[in-house]
């Protein structure tokens, strides 16, 4: 047997051009003088993703799809995911481009010396740059790999960098890197529920592959009980990724302490990623053990959704409040992958589009409003905000609303698609349980546009910086995209509905 | 040429022009925000002048694809109940205007935002009583509560971000609730020959009663919140005392009425079978709000909380005179809804300016007004008086075509509901003879009374409800076929009277 080693380059070339991208930064980072570091670590970083979407672009339409010995699957929803994944990164690191969020120096500890000296001095450092490339290469690898080695090597190549940057904030470094500990050893250990469910889904099918397990899953003669702890744990890891109850804790954490560009850019791609691997699984590898797992992810989507609603409202933290929202949109986007049709699929498609644009834009937004010691995440501290900047102000209530789900925006047509598809899929209960919590959250939602605007401001510290061009651009163009995906979403639509087909 | 689109898309435009006006040449917004309303208002005119009262059906028929991947159109037309809808509001909004001429100017904001936000409500409301797609409608129905969110926050007295709060919250609970409604006549159109939001199509469809009457509630509780129904009112009030006159003229006067108007359309019309089940309930519960509303306007000190009480009362009789389900309880609820729109305008804006004159809108501070300032005295009673239905006046004539409608269908429900008039007697009554009619309160020897501006405002307003209550022809001709063909589509029939009796 001589298998000769096919890559199918054209296929992996976006993954392949972002890794590239990441290992130039890393030698920038180590060879050009620091001034100058910042704008070019930027360029490169735009540029990379603008030609990871070109030759995107030009595979799309090609019709074999397997790469790397079957081990990715350039499948049409792999593609739209990748492309979300690029979109989202592209904007993200133009807010990130801000590096004043960024400590000047990650190893110093806090507060000491070298610290003090790394920021008088302007050597800033932007390794921020290289390791957002690199967990976007993992993100985008998620959704299209098609064994589980490869799944797991592109979680931990996304998740890596992610508990990085997380603990990079330039202010409340202390409380940075705690959030960063956190995120990194809870997700240590999701990656090793993983890799053991991984395990006794081998011992079930004798394969790695997901089309190999798949079979295994048809033919029914294998240990179900294998079957059912593998899918259990594999579950877990993933469902941790996506921030879904009881998986949720390290969110508001971590959403928190990191610097308020990434958890933008976290909240947003890291969603599309998990989310573009658990369909890949659930709708190619476990679709015929849809009675094995189908109720047990229903509970978890319907409680996602109410602690996520109910917890938000409670919080006083803008961050934190954005992290619970997060989390209830995440049960609105598991109802989408218990749906298990076409439409449910091309529902959560539709929606982690929207969510991402959404949630880059909010995020952004946050990143401006602050005081002499940095940024203000205290939601009391944002009476009056209306009044000072309405033009942000506006936008932010826009991106709210979004979250929302109020018509005429993003949110509202993918609330929409999602619970219809679940409805189509017999599973009226989620759809009443969705509709409650989506009232439930426009409450919180509601309560930061009063704050904006009705509540008396008690304080002139607060300012709202003049976003730099490209914070205004990502902003700007995330409210435009809302307003688009919420007036006139066909053309998106249609695009969905032609790709929406995994192959197995 | 598409008359709802030109009708809808104008005070949108007016919106944009104003949004763009410099901030120098800001008190220019209030007088494109009335040319804009007054030539809508013309439009609307000319609209219903074309109107054909004999054709069945829908007319000025738009439809355009939308979203179709969901089968979703841009599609409007408009039958008699909806005509008569969008006269009422396109006529209120330019009195809206004049009215609160100044109203915008005590607000938190600019002049300009609050002109932007009137029209755009403006187009919602049309919007709203023109889609004749299931998902437009809902569009339409939840984004018109942000314009009037920010109106009645950033532009009202009192504890204006409570209220408003409570007004967004109420209507977005309802709002989700009808999605999910909507989702399922969707999603159940699919199984029987293709996906489709279009009204005529959805409501031939034929569903088990279970689902169907889960269904209703999904609309019904929307409309009920919506057209505050005992017990679901409570947002009501807040608003109407936070907001401003006009604010509140165009809440319960054209807002309010969306949702009976979506009983007529969408409930009656979608799940005939299930309005027929829940019909006792909804009965008893219409009956409590006539009672309710009408006993606690009584015990009301602030005006504004008394108008919108004895609106809730109304909301009663209209509700009662739909689920009657007979053609005279049907018409007598769609002209009651305008004639509300009238009088409750007229009440509002009257005793906004006493109010602002005064400096409080508590009833007892207005004593003496009737010598101090007769004429908004006057203009209060007659107002008044249209309220409690005294012949002559418009309400009048709903409001007996309701209890007829109701009396040859449901006797005992009519006779209670009469005793709503009693108390409406009251409740007008005693605060224009202590209050109006009374001693002078100190410090109201010097009010000025009604400007030339105010006259201009009321004028129309008390013209309409004193010729609708003399002549409630031309309504009613619009209207009757409408309601007979909901009827009939529906299945209902009008009782027949006991032949030849004693």
């Amino acid at each position: 047997m001589t298998d000769s080693p096919i890559l199918q380059y054209s296929f992996l070339a976006p993954i392949m051009i972002v890794l590239a991208g990441a290992v130039i930064g890393v030698l920038v980072e180590a060879f050009v003088a620091a001034k100058r570091r910042a704008t070019i670590q930027l360029l490169i970083a735009l540029f990379t993703i603008f030609a990871s979407f070109i030759s995107l672009l030009r595979i799309r339409n090609l019709t074999s799809a397997k790469a790397a010995f079957n081990s990715v699957m350039i499948d049409g929803p792999a593609i739209f995911m990748q492309g979300t994944i690029l979109l989202i990164a592209f904007f993200a690191v133009m807010i990130i481009g801000d590096v004043d969020h960024f400590t000047a120096q990650a190893s110093a500890v806090p507060g000491s010396e070298e610290e003090k000296s790394a920021v008088q001095t302007g050597r800033q450092q932007t390794e921020v740059f290289p390791l957002t490339l690199f967990a976007v290469a993992g993100m985008m690898l998620f959704p299209a790999a098609s064994d589980l080695i490869t799944l797991f090597v592109a979680l931990e190549v996304l998740s890596l960098p992610l508990y990085l940057v997380a603990g990079l904030s330039r202010r409340r470094r202390l409380f940075s890197q705690e959030a960063a500990l956190k995120y990194f050893l809870l997700g240590a250990y999701s990656s090793a529920f993983f890799l053991f469910g991984a395990a006794f889904l081998y011992g079930f099918s004798y394969s790695v592959t997901l089309a190999g397990i798949h079979t295994a899953v048809i033919g029914g003669t294998a240990n179900n009980v294998f079957l059912l702890i593998g899918l259990l744990f594999l579950s877990i890891g993933l469902l941790f990724k996506v921030g879904a109850v009881p998986f949720h804790a390290w969110t508001p954490d971590v959403y928190q302490g990191a610097p308020t560009p990434i958890t933008g850019f976290m909240a947003a791609a890291t969603k599309v990623a998990a989310f573009g691997a658990l369909l890949r699984i659930f709708y190619v590898t476990f679709g015929d053990a849809v009675w094995n797992w189908r109720p047990i992810l229903t509970v978890i989507a319907i409680l996602t959704m109410l602690v996520g609603s109910i917890v938000a409202i409670t919080q006083r933290d803008i961050k934190r409040m954005l992290a619970y929202s997060s989390i209830a949109h995440a049960g609105f986007l598991l109802t989408g992958v218990i749906a298990l049709n076409r439409a449910g699929l091309a529902a959560t498609l539709y929606y982690l589009l929207a969510y991402g644009f959404i949630t880059i834009g909010a995020f952004g937004v946050i990143t401006l409003v602050r005081d002499s010691s940095g940024e203000i995440t205290d939601l009391n501290r944002w009476a009056g905000l209306g009044r000072r900047s309405p033009k942000i102000a506006a936008l932010f209530s826009f991106f709210l609303l979004a979250f929302a789900g109020i018509p005429l925006t993003s949110g509202f047509i993918g609330k929409f698609a999602i619970f219809t598809a679940a409805y189509e899929s017999g599973n009226i209960g989620v759809v009443v349980v969705g509709v409650l919590s989506s009232a439930i959250a426009a409450f919180f939602y509601i309560r930061v546009i009063v704050m904006m605007y009705f509540a008396e401001s008690h304080e002139d510290s607060l300012t709202v910086v003049i976003p730099s061009p490209l914070t205004s651009i990502a902003i700007w163009v995330s409210g435009a995209v809302t307003l688009i995906l919420g007036v006139y979403p066909t053309p998106v639509l249609n695009f969905i509905n032609t790709l929406a087909i995994f192959i197995r | 040429m598409n008359y709802l689109t030109s009708i809808g898309a104008l005070p949108l435009l007016g919106a944009l022009l104003i949004s763009t006006l410099p901030k120098s040449k800001a008190n220019y917004a209030k007088w494109v925000a009335l040319l804009t309303s007054i030539v809508v208002a013309l439009l609307g005119l000319l609209i219903a002048l074309r109107f054909e009262i004999d054709r069945p059906g829908f007319q000025f028929v738009e439809n355009y694809s939308w979203i179709p991947s969901f089968g979703i159109n841009y599609s409007l037309g408009i039958d008699g109940i909806a005509l008569v809808l969008i006269l009422m509001s396109v006529i209120l909004v330019p009195i809206v205007i004049v009215a609160g001429w100044h109203e915008s100017e005590g607000g938190r904001w600019g002049s300009k935002s609050f002109y932007v936000l009137i029209l755009i409500l403006e187009t919602m409301m049309i919007g709203v009583f023109a889609a004749t797609d299931v998902f437009l409608f809902y569009v339409f129905f939840e984004a018109m509560l942000i314009p009037v969110y920010f109106l009645i926050g950033g532009y009202g007295v009192g504890e204006r971000a409570a209220a408003a709060v409570k007004f967004l919250l109420y209507s977005l609970f309802g709002g989700l609730l009808m999605l999910a409604a909507i989702i399922g006549i969707y999603v159940i159109s699919g199984h029987q020959g293709g996906h489709t939001f279009d009204i005529e199509k959805l409501s031939q469809l034929t569903i088990d009663s279970t689902t169907q009457n889960f269904l209703f509630l999904g609309f019904f509780i929307a409309f009920a919140i919506k057209a505050p129904l005992w017990p679901l009112h409570t947002w009501l009030p807040d608003a109407a005392k936070s907001a401003t006159p006009g604010t509140s003229v165009l809440l319960l006067g054209v807002l309010d009425k969306v949702g009976t108007f979506g009983m007529i359309r969408y409930c009656i019309k979608l799940f005939p079978e299930s309005s027929k089940t829940f019909t006792p309930v909804i009965i008893v519960l219409a009956l409590i709000s006539i009672l309710y509303g009408a006993f606690l306007a009584i015990g009301q000190k602030d005006i504004k909380g008394l108008i919108a009480f004895t609106s809730i009362s109304h909301f009663g009789f209209i509700t009662m005179g739909i689920f009657a389900m007979t053609t005279q309880g049907h018409s007598g609820a769609t002209l009651y809804m305008v004639n509300h729109g009238f009088s409750t305008a007229a009440l509002f804006l009257v005793a906004g300016w006493i109010s602002t004159r005064r400096g409080s809108s508590i009833i007892a501070d207005f004593g003496g007004l009737q010598r101090v300032t007769p004429v908004l005295a006057w203009t209060f009673f007659i107002a008044g008086l249209s309220s409690l239905a005294l012949p002559g006046l418009s309400s009048f004539v709903s409001e007996f075509l309701v209890l007829v409608g109701t009396y040859t269908r449901y006797p005992v429900a009519a006779v209670i509901g009469t005793l709503g008039i009693v108390l409406a007697a009251l409740y007008i009554l005693i605060p224009v003879q202590k209050a109006l009619h009374g001693p002078i309160t100190p410090g109201n020897e010097n009010l000025p009374d009604i400007t030339r501006r105010e006259r201009i405002a009321i004028a129309p307003v008390i013209a309409v409800i004193i010729f609708l209550g003399f002549y409630p022809k031309p309504l009613l001709d619009v209207i009757n076929p409408a309601s007979i063909a909901t009827l009939t589509a529906a299945g209902f029939s009008d009782p027949v009277p006991p032949a030849g009796g004693r």
